[in-house]
């Protein structure tokens, strides 16, 4: 599997990202911000955590708008996969590739911490190495994780089984728990939890190495 | 030609940084505070005869995130 980690001025989870990604066996590549175009034959891109553009303006409305998004938009619409974690799921809603809007978290506080997280499907490249139900430990860095969208977007999130992850107990006034959801072909998870943190058992758990295993799995079948 | 533009989370949208303030209020014994929402101006410099719809485009496309937020423009 061939994949890109994306910098951003302002990343800081984009070493950790690659770490994860190759420890599954991915060959990654590192882009810049300001290059126009993906390595070719991409499979998937990760957009990684941080504070991209120093979170002016919106978190991730500065990165949406740099050139390589478009290129981002592009490989997402010729069907690649993209996953971004933190900051990497602001700039995905930012692009409109992902529905709904990530604000402060309701109780005003940055959370830094591991959290219970549970897998709410396993129907996607990115969750099917879980089952439905496991709870699994993740750290959550954010200040701004409190997912919101209309009623209408919502029950369409529900109902075509698009919710990916939910919090075990309430975190951050996310509506309906929600930690991370999926686009509409399945192919593109936001997420504010972070698996690329939790690969290692000195960093505190390996529960996100299935997330990456099971990518490796899927796309390299492909 | 300036331009001020005036973005602020949508109606029913819950804002918690409103919320605290209001609270802050509160506690410095301004009684009657009954709601506080908080926004953002932002003060454009344009050249003369820019549009308003320019400006709505840019308010759609980056000013504001219109899945939350809505925005006023105010031609000076």
């Amino acid at each position: 599997m061939r994949a890109a980690v994306i910098v951003f001025p302002g990343s800081n989870c984009d070493r950790d990202m690659a770490v994860a990604l190759r420890a599954a066996g991915a060959d990654v590549q590192m882009v810049w911000h300001k290059d126009a175009a993906l390595p070719d034959k991409l499979d998937l891109v990760a957009i990684p955590g941080g504070f991209s553009f120093g979170d002016y303006l919106r978190c991730g409305a500065i990165a949406a708008q740099s050139p390589i998004c478009k290129a981002v938009v592009g490989h997402v619409e010729r069907g690649g996969y993209a996953l971004g974690v933190c900051n990497g799921f602001q700039v995905l809603t930012e692009t409109g590739l992902l529905p709904g809007a990530l604000m402060r978290n309701a109780g005003l506080k940055f959370i830094c911490k591991a959290v219970g997280l549970t897998v709410a499907t396993s129907d996607s490249a990115f969750t099917e190495g879980y089952n439905a139900g496991d709870v699994l430990q993740f750290p959550v860095a954010h200040h701004d994780g409190n997912y919101t969208t209309d009623p209408e977007t919502l029950a369409r999130l529900q109902g075509e089984d698009r919710v990916a992850f939910t919090y075990e107990s309430a975190l951050n006034g996310s509506l309906a728990d929600i930690a991370g959801v999926l686009s509409e072909n399945r192919r593109v998870l936001g997420m504010m939890p972070h698996p690329e943190r939790a690969v290692d058992m000195g960093h505190g758990g390996t529960d996100g190495q299935a997330l990456f295993r099971g990518l490796l799995g899927q796309l390299t079948q492909a | 030609m300036k331009a001020r533009v005036h973005v602020m989370l949508k109606n029913g949208v819950l804002d918690p940084q409103g919320a605290a303030v209001q609270h802050a209020l509160g506690s410095l014994g301004f009684d009657g505070v009954e709601g506080v929402r908080q926004g953002k101006v932002i003060e454009l410099d344009l050249a003369d005869g820019t549009s308003e719809a320019t400006i709505g485009e840019m308010c759609e496309k980056l000013l504001a995130n219109t899945v939350i937020e809505s925005y006023k423009i105010e031609v000076l």
